[in-house]
């Protein structure tokens, strides 16, 4: 493997995380909520990667593949629920969403 | 030579990553954020490709650059701009300074755990040839070693796809019934 060691890739996926998770917490539309949340879903793809070619065999590539589908899943169903709710003219504030009837 | 390209071009994708990582955080307008959420996706297409994933390189850029994205375009272009947050103005909340401190623990609390246990073992990465990620090996093992989580990836999408149109069913019956009395 030219270039970087495993260590380098370790950490940039930590950042890339923590970015994430910053993201999720601080941000209130639940919009850009989904969009951190690819992001954390993404780290842990390169990690899976990196690992994969770290040791050689390519079941983490397989792994890092139904990540991708999981996450395609999870943002249909989100816009669903977000379309839903922009349907109903509700505001788009997860911080002001305290009922989710029906 | 090659491998000064590889630091070179390894450390423009990680920087292009952060850079637009950070940015869709820090974006008011949810359409910018859509665009660098892109950015971000191909930036780690690049980085995978230097790991020798080829296949999920293209298939990071197929399904998350391509079809995932330009859902999450149509939807907030559907909505258009209704919420006038802006996370950075106004100074900040208790909430978002805790925000900022959880997301600086879990940094710290990863890189800590990755230095204890990970220092030992992590060794020198293995050879591998050609073949290694590329599609045909990809989907020999998919369809060998790991049928059973190609099934059940399918079967997720199925669901997901089924509760996308419930979903959407849903909120139309209640506004057909909401402007009828």
């Amino acid at each position: 493997m030219h270039g970087p060691d495993i260590q380098w890739y370790v950490i940039l996926a930590a950042l890339l995380f923590s970015t994430g998770a910053l993201g999720v917490m601080v941000r209130r539309n639940p919009l850009i909520i989904l969009l951190s949340v690819e992001i954390m879903l993404n780290a842990a793809n390169l990690l899976l990667i990196a690992f994969a070619r770290l040791h050689g065999r390519e079941d983490g590539q397989i792994f890092a593949i139904s990540v991708m589908a999981v996450a395609a899943s999870e943002v249909v169903v989100g816009l669903g629920m977000i379309v839903a709710m922009g349907r109903r003219n509700v505001e788009l504030d997860v911080d002001k969403l305290r009922t989710l009837r029906g | 030579m090659a491998n000064f390209l590889v630091w070179v071009v390894w450390f423009g994708a990680a920087f292009a990553c952060l850079a637009s990582a950070l940015a869709v955080v820090g974006f008011s307008n949810p359409f910018y954020s859509a665009l660098a959420l892109i950015g971000n996706l191909a930036s780690l297409a690049v980085l995978f490709l230097l790991l020798s994933g080829e296949f999920v390189a293209a298939g990071q850029v197929l399904v998350y650059g391509g079809a995932v994205m330009v859902m999450f375009l149509f939807v907030i272009a559907y909505l258009g701009d209704r919420t006038d947050e802006s996370p950075w103005s106004g100074g900040p909340t208790w909430q978002a300074v805790g925000a900022v401190l959880a997301g600086a623990a879990l940094l710290a609390e990863v890189c800590v755990v990755v230095g204890l246990k990970a220092g030992g073992f992590l060794e020198k990465p293995a050879h591998v040839g050609r073949p290694f990620g590329s599609p045909e090996s990809i989907g020999r093992l998919f369809l060998t070693d790991h049928l059973l989580a190609f099934e059940v990836t399918s079967i997720v999408l199925l669901v997901a796809a089924v509760g996308g149109v419930v979903l959407g069913s849903h909120a139309r019956q209640e506004l057909e019934s909401d402007a009828r009395p």
